[in-house]
């Protein structure tokens, strides 16, 4: 399955050998970088060469890497039916730019980019209708980004003199705690402290 | 022509507001549709009135306290949810669950289709006009979800199937109940089947209406019964399969036309190939541990907690810091009852996920609503909705 799966990377790339940065297969899922600019050339690429046809956008979303220089990545995750394959598209983009919509490309992509852009402030260039999906209407910020902080800004209630709902900022009773539980003690490692060396002393 | 009615004449289109609370809109949906008379020209859901924010609570919580959040997405299948996130935290970790948890998530996975296909055939029925399909329909609901709370001690919120097996075994006696109610079920679905198949304003409401070919579905991302009712016989238990579905023998049903009467009767088949799944499972069901022998990932039994002090000392660092996973990321999707639930979950490492997206197949369902209703009148509108099965918990998020 591996193998398949790098050998359809290295077709991709081949086929594409200026928009793809990398391949990689991770965990068994096939993974592949592009340029920005070419992500629509890269997805309908993927749909219609009959060596992948991976005729179904599963999900498009966004990940927040403040540290990066440019700080969101955008996966595609596509599947193909034909070939039972699942492909892992990426980018990376900071904030003032702008990814090509693949919306003439696959039409599912019109409501997970608007969610992108929801949650994460992404612009997507040549979107037919890109306004804030999940969110309140009139809301402002983007709340996944990490620094944006998880009470939010504004609460809202129904005041009864006004006899509206109205918004306020948040007010805490107890502030909030984010415990932090992270010891020197590694959940997953099965090394025990003094047997690192267990296994060099065997030859 | 006087100018009032050359006025009247000229005024084609109106919008007009579906929802948020209306019986038929199956939760808060807020549909803003373009009307021409009483022909639908567009249809603009507004979705997000459910929105809980449960992929940011999530990469706050650790992986163990993400699992409540998965039962409240699609809140009429609950397991359904955690199961891919189960199998996702699982691919990182590099455990594999014992093989008795793989069949008793199996099982009620299945249970958990039948539950959420109940529901939608029911409402469904519900919406067009038939309103007693909906009292049976439930009294079984109540019958599953007793089940649910035999194992879990939950009706609905299960938190039943964790990273590592599930969270305790079946009590005695549960099997030969559920094995029992498999024999009996059969006869509701024939009623209920009696009732609404072949009634001709059934028919009427659903056949031919909201048709989607198999080029359309794929490019709007249909999965599950919304895909199968179109023609493709798609199904992630068979392509690839997770668990313990690899050794059970079932059948994709699939539709012809991928009308709203299609999919109803998917639906219903499915019903049926679950239980055939479910009988299966139980009599196959392996003894053994239901969750994975490592005090890492596991909490220790009860008992030993009162004799032993490292089982104290794992089940308080599970319970506190929780496990760690190492920094990787994985997109796993399951065939859960409305389509495919996918999980994208971004760890770096430390005990709480980086970026967890869950991928809900009924939001793109209901992306899909302007293409299948444009043309359509308000009427339709409705049984589209109901043959779509969409659940705003997990559609908002």
């Amino acid at each position: 399955m591996t193998r398949q799966l790098q050998e359809l990377g290295d077709h991709v790339a081949a086929s594409l050998p200026q928009d793809v940065i990398a391949t990689a297969v991770l965990q068994g899922e096939l993974v592949v970088t592009v340029r920005r600019e070419a992500v629509a050339r890269v997805l309908g690429f993927l749909r219609d060469d009959p060596r992948c046809l991976f005729k179904l956008l599963a999900d498009v979303c966004g990940v927040d890497y403040p540290d990066r220089a440019e700080r969101f990545e955008i996966v595609y995750n596509l599947l193909s039916l034909k070939l039972n394959h699942r492909i892992r598209v990426k980018l990376a983009v900071d904030e003032e730019q702008a990814v090509p919509s693949v919306v003439s490309v696959y039409s599912a992509a019109g409501w997970y980019e608007r969610e992108a852009w929801d949650l994460f402030g992404v612009y997507f260039s040549d979107h037919p209708d890109l306004r804030r999906l999940l969110t309140d209407y009139g809301f402002e910020g983007h709340p996944l980004r990490k620094d944006f902080p998880l009470t939010g800004y504004v609460e809202v209630r129904y005041d009864e003199d006004q006899k509206r709902v109205i918004y306020e900022p948040v007010r805490l009773t107890q502030e909030f705690r984010s415990f932090d539980f992270l010891s020197p003690w590694e959940g997953m490692n099965h090394v025990l402290p003094g047997d690192e060396k267990a296994k060099e002393e065997k030859p | 022509m006087t100018a009032a009615s050359e006025a009247e004449a000229r005024i084609k289109s109106f919008t007009m507001n579906f929802g948020p609370q209306h019986p038929a809109a199956h939760g808060v949906l807020r549909l803003v549709l373009e009307m021409d008379g009483e022909v639908v020209e567009r249809a603009d859901p507004h979705i997000g009135l459910l929105h809980r924010g449960t992929e940011k609570l999530i990469e706050y919580k650790t992986y163990l306290q993400a699992v409540p959040y998965f039962d409240r997405l699609d809140y009429v299948s609950p397991m359904g949810m955690e199961h891919s996130y189960a199998l996702a935290v699982e691919k990182l970790l590099g455990i594999e669950p014992p093989a008795r948890a793989k069949y008793l998530r199996v099982l009620y996975a299945e249970i958990t289709r039948i539950l959420n296909h109940l529901l939608n055939i029911c409402a469904f029925g519900l919406d067009v006009g038939a309103l007693t399909p909906f009292l049976w329909g439930f009294e079984e609901r109540e019958k599953l979800m007793e089940f649910y709370e035999r194992v879990c001690g939950a009706r609905m919120h299960a938190a039943y199937f964790r990273p590592g097996g599930v969270h305790q075994d079946m009590p005695a006696g549960l099997g030969d109940d559920i094995l029992a109610w498999c024999e009996d079920f059969p006869r509701v679905i024939d009623a209920i089947e009696e009732l609404l198949t072949e009634n001709r304003i059934f028919k009427q409401r659903t056949v031919d209406i909201g048709r989607i070919g198999i080029e359309d579905a794929l490019d709007w991302g249909l999965t599950g019964p919304m895909l199968r009712a179109s023609g493709v016989p798609w199904d992630l238990r068979k392509a690839q399969p997770y668990d313990a579905y690899e050794s059970m023998d079932f059948d994709i049903p699939v539709g012809k036309n991928g009308d709203c009467w299609d999919r109803y009767l998917v639906r219903l088949e499915e019903m049926r190939q679950s239980l055939r799944i479910m009988k299966q499972a139980m009599a196959q069901m392996p003894g053994g541990a239901v969750k994975v022998d490592d005090r890492k990932v596991a909490p220790p039994p009860r008992g030993e907690m009162k004799s032993s002090m490292e089982a104290l000392i794992h089940h308080f660092k599970l319970y506190t810091e929780g496990y760690h996973v190492p920094a990787g990321e994985t997109y796993t999707a399951t065939e859960a009852p409305k389509g495919e639930l996918g999980v994208y979950l971004v760890s770096d490492g430390t005990n709480r996920p980086y970026r967890c997206k869950i991928r809900c197949p009924d939001f793109a369902f209901l992306q899909a609503i302007d293409f299948i209703g444009r043309g359509h009148m308000l009427a339709d509108i409705v049984a589209i909705i109901g043959s779509m099965d969409i659940v705003f918990g997990s559609i908002d998020r």
